[in-house]
């Protein structure tokens, strides 16, 4: 029963995540600044979710069960280490092309920054 | 003794990804990471310069920082979440390109630093210039957190102890 809980908060938590990074590729101005929000949502979101499923792999508890959701959490690990690299090599592309970032423009009282 | 570790290493996984512990499935293991080692061990922490003593210290303090990186991540995540939800969020947005000088002397430490900026949202490398991080930042919050250089700390103190 409190696992469950605990699992049903996780994976909602990692859902509210991927929400965001959806709605901030589509409200963000620029090449730039969508990649921030599909890039990166998507990691703590995977995790939270994979965590809440693997904590939910533990309900009968063996040594196969352990060994599964050992290997869900290493599932989440290669996506920590390969989801940077991929939006790095497409920021650093955008970035070599001349793509000018998108910035603010200085409003009446503030000063240029 | 690395080629030991190396083939330790190796099966360690064999055991993990298998989950079978029957002599046939270990033997198989065994032999399999006999012969990774021996054709490609060379490909494994190509610096072999620093002890294994070294090595066990890092691998002994890498999880600590990766809870911290995960909860930076966490913090930083919900940062995002509000920029793109709130009606409000998008004034907040300022982005900007960031210079930033690092003091890691190591490959791997910068690979590190470089991936940990990038991970934590709002941040994204963008290139490395010999040590020069040229980083996109997207709001004012952001841009603060990478400049305070608490995260190249950490790093260094887990993996440069005594090389700076």
């Amino acid at each position: 029963m409190v696992l469950n809980i605990i699992c049903i908060t996780l994976v909602s938590l990692g859902i509210l995540f991927f929400l965001g990074g959806a709605v901030g590729i589509l409200r963000f101005p620029d090449f730039y600044t969508r990649m921030h929000a599909a890039g990166k949502g998507d990691t703590i979101s995977i995790f939270l979710i994979f965590l809440g499923i693997a904590i939910y792999q533990l309900h009968d508890f063996s040594v196969a069960n352990i060994l599964v959701a050992g290997k869900i959490l290493f599932i989440s690990l290669f996506i920590m280490l390969t989801s940077p690299t991929s939006t790095h090599a497409l920021i650093r592309a955008g970035y070599e092309e001349g793509l000018k970032p998108w910035i603010r423009k200085p409003t009446k009282g503030q000063p240029d920054s | 003794m690395y080629r030991f570790a190396i083939f330790l290493l190796l099966f360690g996984i064999w055991i993990i990804f298998s989950g079978q512990f029957d002599a046939f499935h270990l033997a198989l293991g065994i032999l399999s990471s006999i012969f990774i080692t021996v054709i490609s061990s060379e490909f494994f922490f190509a610096d072999r310069s620093r002890t294994l003593r070294k090595r066990l210290r890092e691998i002994c303090l890498f999880p600590g920082y990766f809870l911290w990186l995960l909860y930076q991540i966490f913090l930083s995540n919900l940062h995002i979440l509000k920029l793109a939800l709130s009606p409000r969020g998008m004034k907040q947005i300022e982005p900007s390109v960031v210079r930033i000088k690092t003091k890691l002397r190591t490959d791997f430490g910068r690979y590190l630093l470089a991936n940990s900026i990038t991970l934590t949202p709002g941040t994204i490398t963008i290139n490395i210039q010999e040590d020069e991080l040229v980083i996109h930042s997207i709001s004012e919050h952001t841009a603060i957190g990478v400049k305070d250089g608490a995260m190249e700390g950490r790093i260094s103190k887990v993996f440069e102890e005594g090389e700076i």
